[in-house]
């Protein structure tokens, strides 16, 4: 089951930069562009594990530090042409700078619920 | 825009073939084109001209662009004008007959012309050639030969070179005597050693040519027309004819008048513009390029090549850095391949068969695994291949008696033809031939597109060169060129001159600013890290550091790992470190539990698997200075013990090993800077293949190397520990002049010692060493600093 879960603050990620954030137990690389917008991807490249949170972002795109293979934040789709696509969630930038992010809940969670 | 004059004085091959070049690029539009030529015609083939004195081909058949073509071009050609006067202040060339034409843009493509030595009675007494006596160099030459021995029953031909040669030749087929008269030991030995000369010289004899070798002429006899020649042993030769095929000399008389450096020739740098002037070109054989003055066409094609690249502006990187020779040809029947260098010197290998009954002679002398010179005569058949490798400096197989002969076995491939489909080009990232074909095919025809579609020469970067000749082959010669492979960095569509001139114009401090006002706001990630390292330098303290725009390893001071981890140096000058130090990297990596430590090929010690969030930690528990070994930046100097124990040692290599790291830390570079200092020529640091190395030769001198290449010799007296000499420091002049030069001129990440690494050439200036050094672009801590 999706859920949007509060996962930190705009102010905790430099523009351009990213950073790794713990959602219910998995991270997840979110990522603040130069003109204000926030992305979420999975953490590490499918190439070989590279973390993309400590690459290069430009534009919309982020390039893994390891094999310079690059993904379009918004859609997660590989602009290199030599990596499978990575996998993004739907984040939303609230009023106060909170961001939200939209994943499925782990199922023993949904259990215990 | 109004048009600006190009002036060619030269109508010969260079000259003409350099208009072309311009043409080719859409010069007409830019340039009016006013062309000057001592001979009354258009331009014609030189090198045809045995053919013509052989009877092979008409004179009409030569010429390569008639008087058409300087009209339907819009070319105004002043003929049989030999240009006396360059006023370069008033920017007019002035002919002998008073045609002036003004110039933007000059080119000299004067050529040469033969030279006759200064034998008594070549001259007539009205200074004229005697009659019967001529040059071999233009088509009034040719058409003087020929007239004259309808009527000759014996000729001679001072010079046993290559042109003499073809002289000969020609000259058999009208039914004359020949004997060729030459100075040397044995024939054309600038291509030739004795060996082959003596084969070359008996399958001429074989023909009917009389050769005279080590013979020196002494006069040329006859009252008004030659009769005969006499030499120095006192000996005569009765000939009715005399052909003077001596060598050439360049026509750089007018440059030396207009005030521009000459040496053998008109000097030019990598542009081929004049070193004096840049409006000033000079192409082909007036031009000197390198110390090297070259009289063969290859060289000019590739010379006129950046010479139209640059006045057009197409590419205004566009370099010539010189050519290797060798020669295929036939002479006299006889075919011949010759390149390099003809004798072996001390240490090099030898390869070498004669057949003298059937005029076979090969003969390859193979240097650290290179060709480095051969003679092939007789057959041929193996030409190809050995003048590729020779070219391309390629290694050769361990199965030498290959590259004499075929036996029907397999030979060592070299060719794109012979490549089998499943060979990997790019072994970095396992591209194969038969990957990039299909590249090809789907589209992707220029160099640039194919690597980025297949990521082949993507890796190291050092099979480039292959891959480009592969996609060339499948492109079926015909590749497009794509403009973005000369950008500096791909986010931005300006190289490397044009992107340090609008970021000085338009005060651009910062990457972002860049992307703002050059790439129409759109951001790059692979462009931001060189041009991070470019705006530093070109700012030094104004430049306005964002984090973002450098890669993580500058972000966090160290250097990332396939795991996500890190390595952690810290600096070790010339690989000297004190035990209280090695204790307290011990104390560290036992601390942190660090998985791995190893020493490095810069002589430091690495802590290798650090995770990020304990960098500061371990940067601050170390308490040394870092040694940059994450960034692209001087790294380290590398050092062998030298005067202090080692019983060789010539210089104090650790002293200025140590001299050199508190000089260069952190200084930023296109791609990463490791050099080493060698105590004596042993290299135990192997100093001669570093991005620079030096090595001390005594008497505090040191040599400079760079790209496995010596570079200068240079007096130095390198700090002594503890000890600054300041007097006679001469060893920086060098190194001061070389860095910064690289720094320009490199392209980002590539390596000052790969050989063949592709160089920009502008007159862009960026900071000197001084004051361009790294600062902490770290944003927590500063960690990773320590005491710098």
């Amino acid at each position: 089951m999706a859920c949007q879960i509060l996962v930190g603050n705009v102010d905790q990620i430099p523009k351009g930069e990213a950073r790794i954030f713990k959602v219910d137990g998995q991270d997840i690389a979110i990522y603040h562009t130069h003109p204000g917008e926030v992305f979420a991807t999975q953490p590490d490249c499918p190439h070989r594990g590279g973390p993309l949170a400590d690459g290069l972002i430009g534009g919309t795109s982020v390039v893994c530090p390891l094999h310079d293979r690059s993904f379009d934040l918004r859609t997660g789709k590989n602009l290199s042409g030599d990596c499978i696509d990575i996998r993004t969630y739907p984040v939303t930038l609230k009023q106060d700078g909170g961001i939200a992010v939209q994943i499925e809940v782990a199922r023993h969670r949904e259990g215990l619920g | 825009m109004a048009k600006l004059r190009l002036v060619v004085v030269g109508n010969g091959m260079a000259g003409a073939r350099a208009v072309e070049e311009v043409l080719i690029r859409g010069g007409g539009d830019q340039f009016d084109i006013v062309m000057f030529g001592d001979e009354p015609y258009g331009n014609y083939n030189r090198i045809l001209l045995s053919s013509i004195l052989s009877g092979a081909q008409d004179p009409g058949e030569i010429f390569i662009n008639p008087l058409d073509w300087y009209r339907d071009n819009n070319i105004v050609l002043h003929a049989g004008a030999l240009v006396v006067e360059i006023d370069r202040a008033a920017k007019v060339v002035s002919s002998e007959s008073g045609v002036r034409e003004a110039y933007d843009k000059l080119l000299i493509a004067t050529g040469s012309r033969a030279f006759f030595p200064p034998i008594p009675g070549v001259y007539g007494p009205d200074k004229r050639l005697k009659r019967g006596v001529f040059g071999f160099r233009n088509i009034d030459d040719c058409n003087g030969i020929i007239a004259h021995a309808q009527r000759s029953s014996r000729a001679a031909v001072i010079g046993g070179g290559l042109l003499g040669l073809e002289a000969a030749r020609g000259l058999m087929t009208h039914d004359c005597e020949v004997h060729v008269v030459h100075l040397g030991k044995h024939l054309m030995n600038m291509q030739l050693d004795a060996p082959g000369g003596a084969i070359l010289k008996s399958s001429m004899e074989k023909l009917g040519v009389t050769v005279h070798l080590e013979k020196s002429t002494a006069a040329v006899l006859g009252d008004d027309c030659v009769t005969g020649l006499a030499f120095k042993d006192g000996s005569t030769l009765a000939c009715d004819m005399l052909v003077i095929a001596a060598g050439i000399r360049p026509n750089a008389e007018i440059g030396l008048r207009a005030g521009l450096t000459v040496g053998r020739a008109i000097v030019v740098d990598n542009h081929m513009r004049s070193v004096d002037d840049a409006n000033v070109y000079a192409v082909g054989e007036c031009a000197q390029h390198r110390g090297q003055v070259y009289g063969l066409v290859a060289p000019l094609w590739e010379q006129v090549k950046v010479f139209a690249d640059h006045i057009t502006q197409r590419n205004l990187d566009a370099a010539y850095y010189g050519s290797k020779l060798a020669t295929k040809l036939k002479v006299m029947g006889v075919e011949l391949a010759s390149m390099g260098i003809t004798d072996p010197i001390e240490g090099d290998e030898l390869i070498q068969f004669t057949e003298p009954k059937k005029g076979t002679y090969k003969k390859l002398i193979v240097r650290d695994g290179r060709l480095v010179g051969g003679i092939l005569m007789g057959d041929i058949s193996k030409a190809a291949y050995l003048m590729q490798a020779f070219d391309r400096d390629a290694p050769l197989p361990e199965e030498r008696l290959s590259l004499l002969f075929d036996f029907g076995a397999p030979s060592q491939k070299i060719t794109i033809d012979e490549m089998p489909a499943d060979m990997q080009v790019c072994n970095c990232n396992g591209v194969t031939k038969a990957a990039l074909g299909a590249c090809v095919a789907a589209g992707n025809r220029t160099t640039k597109a194919a690597m980025d579609a297949s990521r082949a020469g993507k890796g190291c970067g050092s099979c480039k060169n292959l891959v480009a000749e592969v996609v060339l082959w499948f492109c079926g010669g015909e590749v497009e060129e794509d403009p973005s492979i000369h950008y500096y960095v791909p986010g931005v569509p300006l190289t490397k001159p044009q992107l340090i001139a609008a970021a000085r114009e338009q005060g651009l401090k910062s990457v972002s600013s860049v992307f703002k006002a050059l790439a129409g706001g759109l951001e790059d990630a692979a462009s931001k890290p060189a041009l991070a390292s470019l705006l530093a330098t070109i700012w030094n303290d104004e430049y306005e550091d964002e984090r973002d725009a450098r890669f993580i390893n500058d972000r966090v001071h160290g250097n990332i790992q396939k795991d996500g981890t890190f390595s952690v140096i810290p600096e070790m000058p010339g690989g000297v470190c004190t035990p209280d130090e090695l204790i307290r990297i011990a104390g560290v990596a036992v601390k942190y539990k660090v998985p791995l430590v190893k020493l490095t090929g810069g002589q430091r010690i690495d802590l290798l698997g650090i995770p990020k969030d304990q960098l500061p930690a371990v940067w601050s528990a170390l308490g040394m200075p870092a040694g940059f070994a994450w960034g692209k930046s001087y790294r380290t100097c590398k050092s062998c013990v030298g005067t202090d124990f080692c019983r060789y040692g010539l210089g104090d290599s650790m002293g200025l090993a140590y001299k050199i790291e508190k000089r260069l830390r952190g200084i930023d570079s296109p791609a990463k800077l490791k050099l080493a200092t060698a105590g004596c020529p042993r290299n135990c640091s192997e100093a001669l293949i570093k991005d620079v190395g030096f090595v001390a030769i005594g008497d505090d001198k040191w040599e400079i190397y760079r790209r496995c290449r010596r570079l200068a010799c240079s007096q130095g007296r390198p700090h002594v520990h503890g000890r600054q000499r300041r007097s006679r420091d001469r060893i920086w002049r060098p190194v001061h002049a070389i860095l910064p030069r690289e720094r320009q001129m490199a392209r980002a990440y590539l390596r000052f010692c790969r050989p063949n690494r592709h160089r920009t050439n502008s007159r862009g200036h960026c900071g000197g060493l001084r004051r361009t050094r790294r600062r902490s672009r770290c944003g927590d801590a500063g960690f990773g600093r320590g005491r710098l």
